[in-house]
């Protein structure tokens, strides 16, 4: 039997969470306040993820970047791939919060969407 | 210019909740001031995601969160000013600010809520005599160069101070290529939220060095080191601890302290422990008809927490505004200004009112509210502290005077979290001789 200690991040509370795992699998949860800190543990014991936010190129735009985020959760370890992609992309004016300027970043098969509006130039 | 019956300062998400929430209240007549070209406050440089999860049940992004409440204010028609700088505000309620349009304008409002948020401590934290390299921000200003400006700082980074704004920012440079060589804390323990140290240090390896600090920068004219070293617990460093890191950029992030100068300069009596006003049941400063919400009252880690008390002093300014206009019209007519509305708002029945000082002690820093008029609070009232140090496995306890009558046991409350309890109006109804409510942290 192995014992994990983890903080959820599932909400700013931060509960600090103790998972249990048995034959590689997670059999037990505790410390958590709401049934996400369950899930969560269970996930990152096994497959963690996370939302990527950064911003993006604008081409005549009345602001130089946007702001964007990864519409869902990416597996943790391809953070540094969707970094590269959205680096090397851009988008034109204007931009309305929750347009998609990226489809499918990096092989992920999510994608990337605004999270601010920008108006042309 | 036109008069206004409340006017907010500060158009961040403490401002656009409290208009939002006085519009809704009845109020048609609310101006917004904003001294940037934007509305939403500090939120627009937060990108990251995080934000909302108690009032949208969703994780929004900063600029998201804010454009909810943007979005309401437009829909509701509310109006409000851009790139206009309050520049006083006048016991009497007189509002005077300045932009290019309108130059120099007065509005005397019936009622004002302070809105004006927080700024970031200053340099003086990094507590070293001379010259001081380029290469040096405050993790706020880096935060707007790379998330607004899209502009990179530098390539190698070290970090003092593990508030929010740090950690994040320790992950953002970190994604966007540079190499963040540490995270130097003086403090036995992080400022910072738990799921920030899980997310934007744990997750890229990046060390938290608590009980450290910096001693040494290095570079003529550009940053070229720093040295760090650890601390004992008279906060010196340690001989024989000090470890060099070659860096380009600094990042001090060193925690916010409320804005308030408009505060002071117009009378309004001030906690020394926040540096924010002090403020009654209805949020309502020393000046009636003065209100304060978000983090001019006290620096919220929780924006969430900062809309729902904004949401609280945009109603009750609604209800002074009414309650004022009331007297006046009892009182014959012709009297809205000035002295009638300053007796209006319930502080004329503060003689036989039943008002309940509040306390914090025995490891609990403050309370907001700091006095509870029972006759005027809600039937729930949200009471918001602090705690001085790291606490595992103690017990919050409230005492109505001597009485113990709360005793709740936390697996851990840090300084860097905000705590809550919930008092109910008929609890304390029925205790018309009680003086004062204490908050402690205790062992058993
Ligand atoms: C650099 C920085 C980064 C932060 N990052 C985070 C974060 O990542 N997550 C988080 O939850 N919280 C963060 N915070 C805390 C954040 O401030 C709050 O969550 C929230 O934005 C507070 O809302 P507010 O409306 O009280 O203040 P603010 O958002 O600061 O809004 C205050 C507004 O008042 C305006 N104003 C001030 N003085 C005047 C004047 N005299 N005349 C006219 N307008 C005026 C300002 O321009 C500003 O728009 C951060 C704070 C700072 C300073
Ligand atoms: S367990 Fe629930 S309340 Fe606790 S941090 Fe996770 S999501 Fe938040």
């Amino acid at each position: 039997m192995e014992k994990r200690e983890l903080t959820c991040i599932g909400c700013p509370m931060g509960c600090m969470l103790t998972a249990i795992i048995e034959n590689g699998e997670v059999t037990f949860v505790e410390g958590n306040t709401c049934p996400k800190g369950d899930i969560y543990a269970r996930k990152e014991v096994v497959n963690p993820t996370r939302i990527v936010t950064s911003t993006m190129c604008v081409v005549g735009g009345e602001k130089e970047r946007v702001s964007v985020k990864t519409a869902s959760d990416i597996p943790k370890d391809k953070i540094f791939d969707v970094m590269r992609d959205i680096d090397a992309a851009s988008v034109s004016a204007p931009v309305s919060i929750g347009d998609v300027v990226l489809a499918d970043v990096a092989g992920t098969g999510v994608d990337v969407v605004a999270t601010r509006n920008i108006h042309c130039r | 210019m036109k008069n206004y019956d409340i006017v907010i300062v500060g158009g961040g998400p403490a401002g656009l909740a409290a208009a939002v929430s006085a519009k809704k209240a009845g109020c048609d007549s609310i101006l917004i001031l904003e001294r940037d070209t934007e509305l939403g406050g500090i939120l627009n440089q937060c990108i990251h995601n995080g934000f909302g999860l108690h009032t949208f049940k969703e994780e929004l992004t900063g600029p998201e969160y804010a454009y909810r409440f943007i979005q309401q204010v437009l829909d509701l028609g509310i109006e409000y000013k851009l790139g206009t700088m309050v520049m006083d505000v006048a016991p009497d309620k007189t509002v005077t600010a300045m932009n290019r349009e309108d130059g120099m304008f007065t509005i005397p409002a019936k009622a004002v809520i302070l809105a004006m948020g927080c700024r970031e401590r200053p340099r003086g934290a990094l507590n070293i005599p001379g010259f001081r390299p380029a290469g040096i921000f405050s993790a706020g200003t880096a935060q707007r160069l790379v998330n607004i400006e899209g502009y990179m700082p530098g390539k190698e980074v070290v970090i003092l101070g593990s508030g929010d704004i740090g950690l994040i920012m320790a992950r953002r440079m970190t994604l966007e290529g540079a190499k963040v060589k540490c995270v130097a804390e003086l403090m036995p323990y992080s400022g910072g939220l738990k799921r920030n140290i899980v997310q934007c240090l744990d997750d890229f390896g990046i060390p938290l060095k608590l009980s450290h600090t910096v001693i040494d920068i290095e570079g003529k004219e550009h940053l070229t080191a720093v040295t760090i070293a650890e601390v004992g617990p008279d906060r010196k460093p340690v001989p024989g601890t000090e470890e060099r890191y070659t860096c380009d950029t600094l990042l001090l992030s060193c925690g916010l302290i409320p804005e308030n100068e408009l505060s002071r300069a117009a009378g309004v009596e001030m906690n020394p422990v926040t540096s924010g006003p002090i403020v009654n049941e209805s949020l309502e400063t020393n000046i009636p008809g003065v209100f304060a919400c978000g983090n001019v009252l006290h620096v919220h880690d929780l924006v969430d927490y900062v809309s729902e008390e904004a949401t609280r002093a945009g109603e009750n300014a609604v209800k002074y505004v009414n309650g004022a206009e009331a007297e006046a019209g009892a009182a014959g007519g012709n009297a809205t200004t000035g002295a009638a509305q300053a007796e209006a708002g319930g502080n004329a029945e503060a003689g036989r009112a039943h008002v309940i000082a509040l306390a914090a002690t025995d490891g609990a820093r403050y309370t907001v509210p700091s006095t509870i008029n029972v006759d005027r609070m809600s039937d729930l009232l949200t009471v918001r502290f602090r705690v001085g140090d790291v606490y595992k496995n103690s017990f919050v306890s409230v005492y109505f005077d001597d009485e113990r009558v709360m005793h709740n046991q936390k697996r851990i409350m840090s300084p860097g979290e905000m705590e809550q309890i919930v008092l109910r109006k008929a609890q304390l109804a029925e205790r018309p001789l009680l003086k004062t409510i204490t908050v402690k942290i205790e062992n058993e």
